[in-house]
């Protein structure tokens, strides 16, 4: 009695003009209309139309490079409510991620989602990298795809970093203070590094003063490391991540057993 | 595979190939050289450096001119506040110097390992430097000799000001492998 109910309920709703509107045509359980589902959804259409039987295979893929996706979207998700109490400033910042994590409700759970998430996915990506070399996935034709692979690594890292200085706290500082002698060092760019001082750089106006914003690593450093961690770095990546997917589809899916 | 591999040309084939007479340049190519194609390509170079200066401007908006960061010089009290002969180390904890005071007069030092940069520590009764983190010694004149930081202690600028305090300047060092230390600015004579 209630099925029958729910039944002619689905009907109506799918025989709405803005159900149809949303979604055009009907659930006909069709290999064309699988396909159709697939290529005509904005979110879906980067996948492939259609895998190959060892691609969904775990043993094959270890599915790391969907985990690393996955955790992607744990970041920027858990991200945006970490965002809601922060506030990049000397003075704040430090406090802020404290009374997120004490007084906030459920603060305490997507701080350490956001922290982990974070650790996992540098983790993931370095397994993901290995499935891919270990099974050959980065020959031709899919070598263009491993280097925009090789640019996320990069992102992925650089993200940790940036992440690292925003509690503001003793370890975030120190790292960032390293991390920033380090490209105080770079040849050429950097004041300290090899043929730096010959072309004029000083403490002023090398590679680490655009990073910090300043020649200390200050609340110049802190706002900038928030600005690359919460928008330009995330944005950088979902279009390198786009291409990623796009690519894998267009190079023939996920690679064969060797 | 086999049937995969691209047929082998025949040897007239190669050489109809070979035969086939140039085309006639496309009428646009004349075009090229002409004033039109000078000044598409003048347009052209015109957007590519309006586009690069912008670049350029984008850049340099990474570089700002004020800085609202600690100075850089300061003053560290009167000569007759200093005993010969001893390390002063009241100012490292807020501006990273130590300040010597021999009997021909003052120098100092930036506190800072030239290893990696760690911040070493005076020991009196030793009558040096040494690093905590990965165990560099320095003499009280801040040359290196023990330990893996590879040159001398970085001295800084140091002179009178106008009332007669020590006034240190941390935008300027000395470094002793340089043979700067000899330079006026490295040591305050009285």
């Amino acid at each position: 009695m209630v099925t029958e109910q729910l039944e002619k309920v689905k009907e109506y709703v799918k025989e709405s003009r803005v159900y149809k509107s949303m979604f055009r045509r009907g659930f006909e359980d069709t290999p064309r209309n699988r396909v159709l589902a697939i290529m005509g959804n904005v979110f879906l259409h980067l996948h492939p139309s259609h895998v190959k039987r060892h691609s969904v295979k775990l043993t094959h893929t270890w599915c790391m490079g969907g985990i690393t996706f996955l955790l992607f979207l744990v970041l920027c998700f858990t991200g945006v409510f970490l965002c809601f109490y922060y506030h990049p400033d000397k003075i704040n910042a430090y406090r802020d991620m404290k009374y997120f994590e004490y007084d906030v409700p459920f603060g305490v759970v997507l701080r350490n989602m956001h922290r982990w998430a974070a650790h996992l996915m540098v983790i993931t990506v370095w397994l993901h990298m290995t499935r891919v070399f270990m099974t050959g996935a980065y020959k031709p034709p899919r070598e263009f795809n491993w280097v925009v692979g090789v640019v996320l690594l990069v992102l992925t890292l650089l993200l940790s970093f940036t992440g690292y200085l925003l509690p503001d706290d003793q370890l975030g500082f120190w790292a960032v203070t390293v991390g920033t002698n380090m490209a105080r060092a770079t040849p050429l760019l950097g004041h300290e590094g090899p043929f730096g001082e010959q072309i004029g750089a000083t403490a002023y106006n090398d590679i680490r003063f655009a990073l910090l914003g300043g020649s200390v690593v200050g609340g110049n450093a802190l706002l900038r490391a928030y600005i690359w961690h919460c928008v330009a770095m995330p944005v950088t990546a979902i279009i390198f991540l786009a291409v990623h997917f796009w690519r894998t589809r267009k190079d023939g899916g996920t690679s064969g057993p060797l | 595979m086999e049937e995969n591999k691209p047929k082998e040309a025949t040897e007239a084939e190669v050489k109809g190939v070979l035969e086939h007479p140039k085309p006639a340049p496309p009428p646009g190519a004349q075009a090229e050289r002409s004033r039109r194609g000078f000044l598409v390509k003048l347009g052209w170079a015109g957007f590519a450096l309006f586009q690069l200066s912008w670049i350029v401007a984008f850049m340099r908006v990474f570089f700002p001119r004020v800085l609202f960061e600690p100075p850089t010089s300061f003053k560290v009290g009167y000569p007759w506040e200093y005993t010969v002969g001893v390390v002063n180390t009241r100012y490292q904890q807020q501006y990273r110097v130590w300040i010597v005071r021999e009997s021909e007069g003052f120098y100092a030092l930036l506190a800072k390992c030239t290893h990696l940069g760690c911040t070493p520590v005076w020991w009196e009764g030793e009558n040096k430097f040494k690093c905590p983190c990965h165990g560099s010694g320095f003499t009280k004149e801040g040359v290196n000799y023990e330990g893996p930081a590879p040159r001398p202690l970085e001295r800084l600028k140091i002179s009178l000001a106008e009332d007669g305090q020590i006034l240190i300047d941390s935008s300027l060092v000395f470094r002793q492998e340089r043979g700067e230390w000899e330079k006026p600015g490295a040591f305050l004579k009285v």
